[in-house]
């Protein structure tokens, strides 16, 4: 998939892969030996808030799991 | 008003498999509405769980009868946020999701839980929920309607992108019937045709115009 900033689209693309691969094969199993996707993630970071910043769209406005307020049933 | 919806789904594949493929569904020839996606917050809490927060870029097309209530220059896309925390645990996994755009006109906050399913222990149930509600004055019931029917179909094509995701992960080819590609085909023609109907009545008023001129 590509990124909402155009030219984040290489950067997030080596990072899922990295980070798939972390999931299926540590993460799920319990394996906590450390996360081999850091690095790729925070560059990859860098590059996509700057676009979100640009584009002005309001991620940081509700906490995280945000609206799960316990609603009626109605 | 909000109003309430809830339903269960299952997946034939076992838990581990359903997480792994919502990391990786989009894209899939269900989610052509997709446009972007992106991780924008992750992390792995001291008790070992996966919370994440990805921002999506959808289509979103207003229904035609409300059209003449919106701004003309209206963006055609959506901001989506979707939260989650993945449990190894228990293995569950709990999704937290809503538009942070047009949410004055029709907001939507969907809740799933994914788990394993009590009767097959190899496959997977969601629990999902949703509350919709809009704001717009007078016409806000109407759009809680579409707004729910459109949901509903969502979750159709959800399921569908999800057993593809999966079944091309098994190494299977996804099934894709021929008498989807024909339906998908037949509607496609039928939106052709409305538009052209459209366009021509367009033409007819304004050739009727010039006429009186």
């Amino acid at each position: 998939m590509n990124s909402v900033g155009e030219g984040c689209t290489d950067l997030k693309r080596e990072y899922d892969q990295c980070f798939n691969r972390w999931f299926a094969e540590k993460f799920l199993k319990g394996d906590r030996s450390g996360d081999p996707c850091t690095e790729m993630f925070k560059k990859y970071q860098v590059c996509v808030q700057k676009a979100i910043k640009d584009k002005d769209i309001p991620i940081d406005g509700v906490e995280f799991m945000g609206p799960n307020k316990e609603k009626p049933e109605s | 008003m909000v109003k309430y919806f809830s339903c269960f789904g299952v997946l034939k594949s076992s838990w581990d498999q359903v997480f792994i493929a919502f990391w990786q569904r989009y894209p899939n020839p269900y989610s052509n509405h997709v446009l972007t996606e992106d991780i924008v917050f992750r992390e792995v809490t001291p008790d070992n769980r996966l919370i994440s927060r990805r921002l999506l870029t959808k289509t979103s097309r207003a229904p035609r009868w409300a059209e003449p209530y919106l701004p003309v220059q209206m963006s055609r896309c959506a901001y989506i946020m979707e939260d989650s925390i993945v449990d190894p645990q228990t293995k569950t996994m709990t999704t937290m999701t809503w538009n942070i755009s047009h949410a004055r006109l029709l907001s939507v906050e969907e809740r799933c839980v994914y788990g394993v399913n009590p009767e097959n222990g190899s496959w997977t149930q969601i629990k999902r929920e949703a509350w919709i509600s809009s704001s717009l004055y007078g016409l806000s019931r109407a759009f809680q309607e579409f707004g729910l029917a459109r949901f509903k179909s969502s979750v159709t094509k959800t399921m569908k992108g999800f057993e593809y995701v999966l079944a091309k992960m098994q190494g299977e080819t996804p099934s894709r019937t021929l008498a989807e590609t024909a339906k998908e085909a037949t509607e496609k023609a039928r939106e052709t045709a409305l538009a052209a109907k459209e366009k021509a009545k367009g033409l007819a008023s304004q050739a009727q115009k010039k006429q009186y001129v």
